[in-house]
C-alpha cells in the first residue's frame, strides 16, 4: 500500500507541478508589466485539493483498503444483477417505457424541455451508431443530415406549410440523399481520411447554411416553422375534427418519445439483421467481408443512409420543436458531442447510448451553477472516461476488436 | 561451470487472452551457441520478445548476468549489451543503410568508437557497404538480414537472441548467414541464443539446444545429442522413421 | 495581372501558416497514427501566449527600446511554454491510450480540445484581444502591389522554422530516432530508442511550431480569440491529409495549396464561401488519389 502509495505520488507531484508552470503564465503575468502569483497559486490549490482527494480514494480502493465499504456495495449489486436477471427482459424495458409515457404528468416544463432533448439525440446516437459501431467509418460530420432533416421541413413548412408528419418522410429522404452523395466519394478511403472528409462535408454544409441567403435566410434563420398537428376529433354535435397543433411540450414529448422509440427498434432490429450483420463483417475485416461476398460498396453507402434516416428524422423534430432553425445549431461541436454520447455509453450497445446521451446532457444541467465549467467538465470527463473505461459505460456484448486495432 | 549469462525461470507470458509461455526454464553460459527449436507457435518468438522486455513476463523470472530484467523497459536493454535480431528482420524501410546501421549504435556515445565498428561491419558484409546509400527497404531479403545482423553487431552485444535468421533466404544466403553466427561466435566469444525452424542448421551450429512445445521446455540436451534423438529427428527434421 | 500577385503574396503567406500547423498534425500522425484533435489548442494557446508575454514587455516598457528583442523573445517563450503544454497533454491524454482502440484516443483527444479551449476561455476572457500590430507595420508597393513588413516577417520566419524542421529531421541522430520511431516501433526500441520521448518530443515540436503560427496570426488579423485554434486547426489537418499525412514536405505543400486555394477562391469566386473551397479540393484530390498528393510513404520523409 504504502509502496504503491508513493509510486503513484511521485507521477502526481510531478503532474501538478508541471499544471501550475502551464497555468501561471496564463493567470499571472500582466500587461501591466508586473507578476502575480496568488491567483494561480489559488486556482491551483483548489486543484490540488481536489484532485489529492481523488488521487487518495484510488490509490485506496485499489489497495483495497475500502473494501470494508465496497464489499457490501459489490455483493449487493450482484445481487440486484442476479435478481434482475430472473426478470424476463421485456419487463424491464415495460417499466421503462411505463415511467417514460409517465414522464410528463409530474414534471415541470425544465425537466420536460432536458427530457425531449435526451430524445432527440437519443436519435441521433443511435444513428450514428449505425455508421461507427456497426459498420466501423468514423463520421466526424455527422451533424450535418440532422440540419438538413431540420431545414428539409424547416423550408416545407413555412414555404409550402406541409404538415410535419407528411414532411418526416421526406426529411428522411433528403437526409438519406445527402448521405449517398457524401457517403459516395469518400466510400474508397480509410479511416482517418473519412474522418476528415466527413467533418469537411459537415461543415460545407454549415457553410451553405450560412451563406445561402435566397433559401436558408442565412445566420438569421428561419423563423415562423409551424408545430406538429393533429386532428382531434370532437364529439359535440355530430363528429368533427379539430386541427390542433402540438404546441406544448406536454404534447411534443410524446412525439419525441415516438420517435426515439421508433429509432430504438428499429435500430434494434437492425443490428440483429442480415444487413447488420453484414455491416459488422465489414467493421471487422472488409476484404474478408468482400471476399465472402459481401457487397461491401452498397452496404457502406446504406449505413451512411440508414444513419442519415434518423439524424433527418430527430432533424425534423428539432425544427417543429423550436419553430426557428438557423445553421448555429449543427457546428462541428455537436457532431462532437453526439460522437462522445456514442463512445461513451459504449459503442455498438443501445442501453449504453442511451446512457450516455443521459449523461452528457442531464450531468451538465444538474450542474448549472457551475455553467462556466460545464464545457472545461465535459472535455476532462471525456479524456478520464477513455483513459480509465476506454470501452464505454455499457459495453457492447457483441463486439469484436476491429482490424486496425489488433495492428497496433 | 561459469554462471550463466541468461537464465529463465519458469517464465509465463500471454498474448492477451493466449497463453503463449507457460513455464518456460532455459540457460545459456557466456560464449555458447543455444539453439531453441519447435514447431510453429511453439512460442520460441515470444520467448526472445519477453527476453527482450516487449511482451510482458506475468510470472517467473529472467536474469541476466546475474539480475532479473524483467519489468525493465526494452529500450535499456541494448546498453547492458542484450541485443535481438527479430523475426522477419525488421529493419528501417525508409532509412538508409548507414542510417540502419547508426541505430544499432543508437546508445552509445562514442563517435570515434562507432566509425571504427561501422567499417568492421562493412568488411564483414561487404554488399552493404557497396549500398550504404540505399534505403534498407530496396534491399534484397538476404540483404536484408545481413543489415539486421550487422544493425545489431553495432550494438556491440554480449548476447545476441536471433530469430529466424534462415527465414526465407537463398540456400547460399544461409550458409553465409549461419558461417557469420559462427564466426562472431568464435572469434569475438558472442553468446548467442538462436530460435530456428531449420533444426538441422541450428543444430549443428550450435553447442546445446532446447526443444519447445505449446509454450514448455520438452527436452534439452547436447546439440549433437538432440540432432541424432530419433524423436527429434521424425519431429522436426522430417525423416520417415 | 497585380491583383494575381497580390493574392500570390497573400496566398503564401497564409499558406505558409498553414504548413506550420500541418506539420504539427502530421508528425504526430506519423509516429502514434492519431489525429491529435488539441493541435488547433496549441495553436490558440500560442497565440494567447504571445500576446500576454508582448504586453507584459509592453508594461515593463521595453518594446519601445528594442521591439525585436521583445518579439523574439516572446515568440522563442511562447514556444517552450506551448512544448511544455503538448508534452503535458500527451502525457495525460494520449499516452495511457496507446494501446487502445483508435476511436477511444480519438475521443480523448476530442475531449482533450474542448478542455483546453474553455480553460483558455476562463483564464483569458471571451473577447477578442487586440495584437500590437503596430509593432511590425508599413510595406512597399511593387506597381500597385503591396508587400507589408508584416508579410515578409512571416514568411521567413516560416521559411525559417521549416528548413530548421528539416534539419531535425533527416540530418541529425534524433531525427533519424524519429523516423524510426514512426516506422516501427518495436524495432526501434530493440535498438535501444524510448518512443515515449520520441513520441514526446514530436508533441512538442509540433506544439512549438503551432504556437509560433499563433502568434504570426495574431499579428497577422490583429487579434487572438479562445476558440480561434478551431478552424485553422482542421484546414491544417485538411492540408495535412492532402499532402499524405505523416509526409513532412507533403504538409508543408499541402499547406501552402490550402492557404493558396482558400485565397484565390475568395478573390475570384466567392468571399463567403472560402471556408468552402479548402474542404472540395481536399476532398477532390482524395477521391482521385486517396493517399494524398505526396502518398504516404513514397519516400523516406516520413516521420
Amino acid at each position: 500500500m504504502i509502496h504503491e502509495f508513493k509510486k503513484v505520488l511521485k507521477t502526481y507531484a510531478i503532474g501538478m507541478l508541471w499544471l501550475l508552470g502551464l497555468l501561471w503564465p496564463l493567470m499571472g503575468i500582466h500587461p501591466d508589466g508586473t507578476l502575480t502569483f496568488v491567483n494561480a497559486f489559488k486556482v491551483w490549490l483548489g486543484i490540488l485539493g481536489v484532485t489529492f482527494c481523488g488521487l487518495l480514494l484510488y490509490v485506496a480502493n485499489k489497495s483495497g483498503s475500502l473494501n470494508v465499504i465496497t464489499r457490501p456495495l459489490l455483493d449487493t449489486r450482484e445481487k440486484i444483477n442476479i435478481a434482475s436477471s430472473k426478470v424476463p427482459f421485456w419487463v424491464w424495458w415495460l417499466i421503462v417505457l411505463a415511467v417514460a409515457l409517465a414522464f410528463p404528468n409530474f414534471t415541470t416544463r425544465y425537466a420536460q424541455d432536458i427530457a425531449i432533448q435526451v430524445l432527440i439525440y437519443i436519435c441521433l446516437g443511435l444513428g450514428l451508431n449505425i455508421v461507427i459501431g456497426l459498420a466501423g467509418m468514423l463520421d466526424l460530420g455527422y451533424i450535418a443530415f440532422y440540419g438538413v432533416g431540420a431545414y428539409t421541413y424547416a423550408l416545407l413548412s413555412v414555404n409550402y406549410g406541409i404538415s410535419f408528419w407528411m414532411s418526416l418522410p421526406i426529411a428522411a429522404t433528403t437526409a438519406a440523399i445527402a448521405g449517398c452523395i457524401i457517403g459516395y466519394p469518400t466510400l474508397r478511403m480509410r479511416g482517418d481520411y473519412l474522418a476528415i472528409v466527413t467533418l469537411g462535408f459537415g461543415e460545407i454544409v454549415r457553410l451553405i447554411l450560412n451563406n445561402w441567403m435566397t433559401l436558408t435566410n442565412g445566420p438569421n434563420g428561419i423563423l415562423g416553422i409551424k408545430a406538429p398537428a393533429i386532428y382531434l376529433p370532437i364529439f359535440e354535435g355530430g363528429l368533427s375534427f379539430e386541427y390542433f397543433y402540438l404546441k406544448k411540450l406536454y404534447y411534443l414529448y410524446y412525439v419525441a418519445l415516438a420517435l426515439a422509440i421508433f429509432t430504438i427498434i428499429a435500430v434494434h432490429r437492425l443490428i440483429y439483421s442480415r444487413i447488420g450483420r453484414a455491416w459488422e463483417s465489414i467493421r471487422e475485416d472488409e476484404t474478408a467481408a468482400e471476399l465472402m461476398g459481401v457487397n461491401t460498396f452498397l452496404l457502406k453507402l446504406l449505413a451512411y443512409a440508414m444513419g442519415a434516416v434518423f439524424a433527418g428524422l430527430a432533424g425534423a423534430f428539432f425544427a417543429a420543436r423550436m419553430r426557428f432553425v438557423s445553421p448555429e445549431s449543427f457546428t462541428f461541436l455537436e457532431s462532437a458531442m453526439v460522437l462522445c454520447m456514442v463512445v461513451l455509453g459504449g459503442m455498438g450497445s443501445i442501453p449504453g447510448i442511451i446512457l450516455g446521451v443521459g449523461a452528457l446532457i442531464i450531468l451538465p444541467e444538474i450542474f448549472r451553477e457551475f455553467e462556466l465549467y460545464r464545457m472545461l467538465a465535459v472535455g476532462l470527463a471525456m479524456v478520464v472516461m477513455m483513459v480509465f473505461k476506454p470501452a464505454g459505460l455499457i459495453p457492447a456484448k457483441r463486439v469484436g476488436t476491429r482490424s486496425e486495432e489488433k495492428e497496433g | 561451470m561459469a554462471d550463466p549469462i541468461l537464465e529463465l525461470r519458469d517464465v509465463y507470458s500471454s498474448y492477451g487472452n493466449i497463453k503463449a509461455l507457460k513455464g518456460v526454464s532455459l540457460k545459456v553460459f557466456p560464449g555458447e551457441i543455444v539453439a531453441i527449436i519447435g514447431a510453429n507457435g511453439a512460442g520460441k518468438s515470444t520467448t526472445l520478445m519477453a527476453i527482450s522486455g516487449i511482451v510482458p513476463v506475468d510470472k517467473g523470472d529472467i536474469l541476466y548476468q546475474g539480475s532479473s530484467i524483467v519489468g525493465k523497459s526494452a529500450e535499456k536493454l541494448p546498453a547492458m549489451g542484450l541485443c535481438q535480431v527479430p523475426e522477419g528482420r525488421r529493419i528501417f524501410p525508409r532509412l538508409s543503410v548507414a542510417e540502419n546501421l547508426e541505430l544499432g549504435a543508437f546508445h552509445r556515445k562514442e563517435r570515434a568508437e562507432i566509425e571504427q565498428d561501422m567499417e568492421r561491419v562493412f568488411s564483414l558484409f561487404p554488399a552493404l557497404a557497396e549500398r550504404r546509400k540505399q534505403q534498407g527497404g530496396t534491399l534484397s531479403g538476404g540483404e536484408q538480414q545481413m543489415l539486421a545482423i550487422a544493425r545489431a553487431l553495432m550494438t556491440r552485444p554480449k548476447l545476441l537472441l536471433m530469430d529466424e535468421p534462415s527465414l526465407g533466404l537463398a540456400p547460399l544466403f544461409v550458409q553465409k548467414i549461419f558461417d557469420i553466427i559462427h564466426d562472431v561466435n568464435e572469434r569475438e566469444g558472442m553468446t548467442i541464443l538462436l530460435v530456428e525452424q531449420n533444426a538441422n542448421l541450428a543444430l549443428q551450429a550450435a553447442q546445446r539446444g532446447y526443444v519447445l512445445e505449446t509454450g514448455t521446455v520438452t527436452m534439452e540436451d547436447n546439440a549433437d545429442t538432440l540432432l541424432h534423438n530419433p524423436e527429434i529427428r521424425k519431429a522436426y527434421l522430417g525423416e520417415t522413421a | 495581372m497585380d491583383y494575381f500577385i497580390q493574392q500570390l503574396i497573400n496566398g503564401l503567406t497564409l499558406g505558409g501558416l498553414y504548413a506550420l500547423i500541418a506539420l504539427g498534425y502530421t508528425m504526430v500522425y506519423g509516429v502514434i497514427q492519431l489525429i491529435n484533435f488539441a493541435h488547433g489548442e496549441f495553436f490558440a494557446a500560442g497565440g494567447y501566449m504571445g500576446v500576454i508575454l508582448l504586453s507584459f514587455f509592453a508594461g515593463l516598457g521595453y518594446i519601445d527600446t528594442h521591439p525585436f528583442l521583445c518579439i523574439g523573445a516572446s515568440i522563442l517563450l511562447t514556444m517552450a511554454y506551448c512544448a511544455f503544454l503538448a508534452m503535458g497533454v500527451e502525457r495525460v491524454a494520449y499516452k495511457p491510450l496507446r494501446r487502445a482502440s483508435r476511436l477511444a484516443a480519438l475521443v480523448s483527444a476530442l475531449g482533450m480540445s474542448i478542455f483546453l479551449s474553455n480553460g483558455l476561455m476562463l483564464t483569458q476572457g471571451v473577447f477578442d484581444k487586440a495584437y500590437p500590430s503596430e509593432l511590425i507595420q508599413g510595406g512597399f508597393e511593387v506597381g500597385t502591389v503591396i508587400v507589408s513588413y508584416l508579410q515578409l516577417v512571416i514568411m521567413g520566419l516560416t521559411i525559417l522554422l521549416l528548413v530548421g524542421l528539416n534539419i531535425l529531421v533527416f540530418k541529425t541522430r534524433v531525427g533519424m530516432a524519429m523516423r524510426a520511431t514512426a516506422q516501427d516501433k518495436i524495432m526501434s526500441s530493440l535498438v535501444a530508442i524510448s518512443s515515449n520521448r520520441i513520441i514526446a518530443m514530436t508533441f512538442a515540436i509540433g506544439a512549438g511550431l503551432a504556437a509560433c503560427a499563433g502568434i504570426m496570426v495574431g499579428f497577422y488579423y490583429g487579434s487572438v480569440r479562445y476558440d480561434m485554434g478551431f478552424v485553422p486547426g482542421i484546414k491544417a489537418f485538411a492540408a495535412a491529409v492532402l499532402g499524405g499525412i505523416g509526409n513532412i514536405t507533403g504538409a508543408m505543400l499541402g499547406g501552402l495549396i490550402i492557404g493558396m486555394v482558400e485565397i484565390f477562391g475568395a478573390a475570384y469566386i466567392s468571399g463567403q464561401y472560402k471556408d468552402v473551397f479548402a474542404f472540395i479540393i481536399l476532398i477532390s484530390v482524395l477521391y482521385f488519389k486517396p493517399t494524398g498528393i505526396m502518398g504516404e510513404n513514397v519516400d523516406d520523409t516520413r516521420v
